[in-house]
């Protein structure tokens, strides 16, 4: 650092990097694990104890109140922690003018996905 | 991003292709490539979910070919990729919480995760097939 520079070390170092929003990406990266890990078990194990039933009873089984709710926090769930999580992945491996794109791409992905599923859920449970 | 600077020497990250692999190493890994993976079968998920929602037949035609062998291959990859980073999860929200630093409980935790997410695949696996008769 030159002498001529007013600034001290510390005003230049606050406010670069992680140091703004790094602890708040952390912790909703953790909270929202957490939540997945009920939500994914319970999944497999519906999922598996599906296998080999058929259209009508696994629609009957996604009709029940109880079931659509879980359904509906289980993809916004799942697609706001992947959301996190491929945002770390493609800031620590992404170093090109590709990076802003990506990061676009993946996150208007996901919103996109998220709606998608929940609108499939919410049309098998309100349908007639 | 704001002082990237190519030209001026700065210290250098381990050349990690001359390290010898480690579990703590290929679990790290291990846990960011199963995330890509989930990624991936997360759109499977939402295909399904829309075609069950457009009615029998496109429904019929997702469950037919994860009937298939290719499809049964993706699902089997699905489930020890979701074991693994489910575990590898939980290993990593006991580190965020403080506990099991030392260097015995790292590896006795890391074979841990490898054990319970290939028993847990398997054992999905042996219930799924026992229902389906």
């Amino acid at each position: 650092m030159s002498k001529e520079t007013m600034r001290s070390p510390i005003s230049r170092a606050l406010g670069l990097g992680s140091t703004k929003a790094g602890t708040q990406q952390w912790w909703r990266e953790r909270a929202s694990a957490l939540a997945l890990v009920p939500l994914t078990l319970w999944f497999a194990a519906s999922v598996i104890a599906h296998t080999g039933s058929n259209y009508l009873a696994f629609i009957a089984w996604l009709r029940t109140p109880f079931v659509a709710l879980l359904m509906v926090l289980l993809v916004a769930g799942m697609f706001y922690h992947m959301g996190l999580g491929l945002q770390v992945e493609i800031e620590d491996y992404v170093h090109s003018a590709l990076k802003t794109v990506a990061l676009l791409a993946m996150r208007f992905g996901c919103c996109g996905l998220a709606v998608a599923g929940i609108l499939a859920i919410l049309q098998i449970a309100f349908r007639r | 991003m704001t002082t990237s600077n190519p030209k001026r020497s700065q210290p250098l990250s381990p050349h990690i292709q001359i390290y010898r692999p480690q579990l703590t190493s290929v679990l790290s890994i291990a846990n960011r490539i199963s995330g890509i993976v989930l990624s991936l079968y997360a759109i499977v998920l939402v295909v399904w979910l829309v075609a069950a929602a457009a009615g029998p037949h496109a429904y019929s035609m997702i469950h037919v070919f994860m009937g298939s062998w290719a499809g049964r291959i993706l699902l089997f990859g699905c489930t020890f990729s979701f074991f693994l980073h489910l575990c590898g999860g939980i290993r990593h929200l006991i580190w965020d919480a403080g506990f099991g630093f030392e260097l015995r409980t790292i590896y006795a935790s890391g074979w841990t995760v490898m054990l319970m997410s290939s028993a847990l695949t398997i054992i999905a696996w042996i219930v799924s097939i026992v229902l389906a008769g």
